[in-house]
């Protein structure tokens, strides 16, 4: 037993509608009880989609548990076969129907109905959505492809992206652009938008381009293990990797790299005078292990941030997370519990949060600049303009969105210049934004142990040194965003020093020390 | 429009049943209202990941409030061993309590998973309650979806609570039902100006200020889903005070008068005290009564407020129901509504495919439906109204019963203010 109080990812059979939300004429029969429903507005409120998820649920009461639950799933199978005529469909369970044991794909073989029907299997106690998700395209794509001859012209698939989807769907349409560039035709982009008869012919592709592994690479093994189509490793996010993604390519088509580069901005943009400010500035960064590792890569190489926390959410990609983590110098953050990746935000101190909707929510409490690079998401962001993340406009879209939350950088001088001004004081927040940001709140509620450990740590270390009203006043001084990471380096430096007293010499000296 | 207009009414209609999809929440969702209003309250979900994911997707709105609610997810190992369960439960809530020591009244919430293996919270509730009474209080009752729908998660914490409350032997009347605080205030103030004395409302603020229930006990319903707590507090010795429920000028005029009648107040002194806000909310209703007046309206089943709400649209604003559809219609309660509601279709429970068909079939002006219906309606081209508004907005009594009524008559007037800018 494990309490929870907000959820990264939801359970198993979410990430199954994931996928029949995404598709086309593909219909999920669930075994659930009432209640379950509310899954439905996941897609219709937060996504806006125009249209019920295909999903029946079978929504079983207390009262049918000691009857017959087994005649009722049967029932609901039947009936939204005969209403809906999918191409396709699946069955399968949510946590409760899986304790009554029914076993929806045996019973719905007894109908023999006229399609397809994937019973799915997914263990709802031990894993969670973006696995239901990976199982559920894994077993369409295994019931459902065919043998088939390869198409005439080189082709790929598109796999991964599925409804609910972080900018799946610019992403899709941005990388189908990118490929029809360099003369590759998409034979099947799935699962969103595509049909069962779609998933007949993925065989027909020369390769895949996998954008989503937390969706979608457990089919491209199979694909590739049955089919024997190669798969691309890359992930286009940022500039750097989408010319390494067009190479990957390239050497899988056999076509030309070369690729028009005019509408990519964002090399400029970051080299211009104006970005020199962004130089260093801290973040920290969490999300899926995918859009963290590679929005790890973009700030750092391509923007010139500090990259102070990187981590995800998903343990299933603890490996190549960690592994990306060393090469900042960091121990990676695998953790579902947004408790501690609210301490480790507090410990590293950054200036701006690249996170999920969980981090967006620690960073307003935090007083903290952010923006959200990875699901889970709310409805701001899927937006009604073109956003793709990946690609050269993606690249584009990185840019803008990351530095959008920051104080410009002409208006970051003036900050610190006139703090005590009426207009430019170092709580007034960036002036191109409405709202004000709160300063950091040093102690909150409910106060996970690691962070309470960390704040008494630094509690001890406050009384054991000695701030003197100069230097106190002084401190006051900085920014409000940077200032919290001033007092801790410059009480690290005198504790180290053996210094009990700091004055403003101990200020200076401990800002010479950990010069950037 | 007056008590006397005569109603032939829906008393006697015929109620179509239907047992299919049941498109609503469960009983887990009134967490999101009751934890805000007994701020020191914790609520913890003995559940699964999905109760977790529906509390968060559903809270939505809430999501930068301070959580006091959560889930204890069972895990493989809880299923497996039943005592270990109970063990693990008893560790995470002594974590809790430790460190939140705020804490005055904890509610373990059993789930649809929690009641399928039987776990046994009652017990749990128990020894807990031992261990740390009287500072913290501990109660338990079920959310589950097998068992409950959407609204009734508050009419089984309220009933649980009410097992609990201390006894009295002097008369008192019991405000029943999760209000928020303006508008118990608003409440509190009417009653006052009557004279009544020694009021309390369930659920209180805070546990300090719990009611007390006794044989002189008499207590009024503000929400038309609270029947297990209405029979709690009959069980207890307390006696009913029957009226419709307080939506707009005429249920609030008459919950009031019942009020009133059952403390001997002079009609004199009742029309005196509610002379002034009345006149105020028909003003305020008559505003959003223009654009409602003549419309059609369907109501899909959620949270057992249809039919006193479309009483009201339908008399006070003069909407035409075509279908009210009610997740349960309990008669003992809905008596004095159904008796003023005009003619139309209800339904009962839910098969949410059929009820789509008629809805189609009756192209009806408004739609009042949940939150997983509501854009593909759109889409199709019907006007709706998100019923979980109803729940979370203020909307009783005078001073509300315009506010009640905008919320229908936005949707409209802003289709047609999209329409017009269009064209």
């Amino acid at each position: 037993m494990k309490l929870t109080l907000w959820t990264y990812e939801g359970p198993p059979h979410v990430g199954a509608m994931r996928v029949a939300t995404g598709m086309r004429s593909v219909h999920y029969v669930l075994h659930a009880p009432q209640g379950d429903t509310y899954a439905d507005l996941l897609f219709t409120m937060i996504e806006r989609r125009n249209h019920r998820p295909p999903v029946t649920f079978t929504t079983f009461q207390a009262s049918d548990l000691g009857a017959d639950t087994a005649t009722l799933f049967k029932r609901a199978a039947q009936s939204a076969f005969d209403r809906f005529q999918p191409q396709a469909m699946i069955v399968g369970a949510s946590c409760t129907a899986e304790l009554i044991q029914d076993d929806p794909g045996g019973l719905a073989s007894t109908l023999g109905l006229p399609c397809p029907v994937v019973p799915l299997d997914l263990p709802s106690y031990s894993r969670k959505e973006n696995f239901g998700a990976d199982e559920t395209f894994l077993a369409l794509t295994r019931a459902l492809a065919q043998p088939c001859d390869r198409t005439a012209e080189v082709s790929c698939n598109i796999l991964g992206a599925t409804a609910l989807g972080f900018r799946h769907r610019d992403d899709v349409a941005e990388i189908t652009k990118l490929l029809t560039q360099m003369g590759i035709a998409v034979n099947v982009a799935a699962p969103l938008d595509a049909t069962p008869e779609d998933l007949k012919r993925l065989p027909a592709a020369h390769f895949n381009v996998l954008l989503y592994p937390e969706t979608g690479e457990s089919a491209a093994r199979w694909l590739e293990k049955t089919h024997a189509q190669p798969w691309t490793k890359t992930i286009p996010i940022g500039a750097e990797a989408t010319r390494e993604f067009i190479i990957e390519v390239a050497a899988l088509a056999n076509v030309s790299a070369q690729v028009d580069e005019k509408n990519l901005r964002q090399p400029w943009w970051s080299a211009s005078v104006d970005s020199t400010y962004l130089t260093g500035k801290r973040v920290f960064i969490f999300g899926d292990a995918t859009h963290a590792i590679a929005a790890a890569r973009v700030a750092s190489k391509e923007i010139g941030f500090e990259v102070v926390g990187l981590g995800c959410y998903n343990r299933e990609f603890a490996r190549p997370m960690r592994a990306a983590a060393k090469d900042y110098g960091l121990e990676a953050l695998i953790s579902d519990d947004y408790l501690d990746v609210e301490a480790a935000i507090i410990a590293a101190a950054p200036e701006l949060i690249l996170g999920t909707q969980m981090e967006r929510h620690i960073a307003k409490r935090l007083g903290i600049a952010c923006a959200v690079i990875s699901a889970p998401v709310h409805v701001q962001d899927f937006p009604a303009r073109y956003s793709p993340q990946m690609g050269f406009e993606g690249a584009n879209v990185l840019f803008d969105t990351w530095i959008h939350p920051l104080v410009m950088g002409l208006e970051e001088h003036l900050l610190t210049m006139f703090r005590e001004d009426f207009e430019f004081h170092d709580a007034a927040g960036p002036s191109h934004h409405g709202g004000k940001a709160t300063p950091a709140q040093p102690i909150l509620e409910p106060t996970p142990d690691a962070a309470t450990q960390m704040i008494e740590a630094a509690q001890a270390l406050a009384d054991a040194l000695h701030w003197l009203p100069d230097a106190e006043r002084e401190l006051k001084k900085i920014p409000f965003f940077v200032r919290a990471k001033a007092r801790r380096n410059t009480e690290k430096y005198a504790a180290e020093k053996g210094v009990t007293q700091i004055s403003i010499e101990t200020l200076y000296e401990a800002k010479a020390h950990y010069a950037r | 429009m007056s008590l006397d207009t005569p109603t032939t009414g829906c008393l006697h209609t015929p109620v179509l049943r239907e047992r299919g999809q049941r498109e609503v929440f469960c009983g887990l969702t009134g967490i999101i209202w009751l934890h805000r209003k007994m701020q020191d309250a914790f609520f913890l979900v003995v559940g699964s990941r999905t109760c977790a994911h529906l509390l968060q997707s559903a809270a939505g709105v809430m999501i930068f409030a301070e959580p006091r609610f959560g889930t204890a997810i069972l895990e493989e190992k809880d299923l497996a061993g039943l005592a270990d369960a109970h063990v693990e439960l008893e560790r995470e809530v002594e974590r809790l309590l430790a460190r939140r020591p705020d804490i005055r009244q904890l509610f373990l919430v059993g789930s649809c998973p929690s009641e399928v293996i039987k776990l046994d919270l009652s017990r749990t509730a128990e020894r807990l309650n031992a261990r740390h009474g009287p500072s913290v209080r501990v109660y338990n009752y079920s959310g589950s979806g097998i068992e409950t729908t959407f609204t009734q998660g508050e009419d089984a914490c309220l009933a649980a609570m009410v097992r609990g409350l201390d006894e009295t032997a002097d008369a008192n009347l019991l405000v029943v039902g999760a209000l928020p605080d303006v508008v118990e205030d608003q409440c509190l103030s009417l009653l006052t100006q009557m004279g009544i004395r020694n009021v309390s409302f369930l659920p209180s603020r805070r546990a300090s200020g719990a009611p007390k229930v006794g044989p002189k006990t008499r207590f009024i319903l503000t929400q038309p889903f609270l029947a297990d707590t209405a029979h709690a507090l009959e069980r207890r010795g307390a006696e009913r005070i029957t009226a419709v429920f307080p939506f707009g000028e005429e249920g609030t005029n008459d919950w009031l008068r019942a009020v009133a009648k059952a403390h001997g107040v002079t009609l004199e002194t009742f029309e005196s005290v509610t002379a002034a806000p009345r006149a105020r909310a028909r003003k305020a209703v008559a505003a959003h009564a223009e654009t409602l007046r003549d419309k059609t309206l369907f109501m899909f089943p959620d949270s057992q407020l249809e039919i006193p709400l479309a009483r009201f649209l339908a008399r006070e604003c003069g909407m035409l129901p075509v279908e009210v559809g009610t997740p349960y219609l309990h008669r003992g309660l809905m008596e004095p509504e159904l008796a003023l509601l005009p003619t139309t279709v209800l339904s009962e429970g839910q098969d949410v495919d059929l009820q789509l068909d008629r809805h189609a079939a009756l192209n009806p002006d408004l739609t009042v439906c949940g939150l997983g219906l509501a854009n593909p309606l759109e889409a199709a081209g019907h006007a709706t109204k998100w019923a979980i508004e109803l729940v979370f907005t203020p909307v009783h009594f005078y001073e509300q019963a315009g506010d009640l009524a905008a919320l229908f008559s936005r949707p409209l007037r802003r289709r047609a203010l999209l329409q017009g800018a269009a064209e």
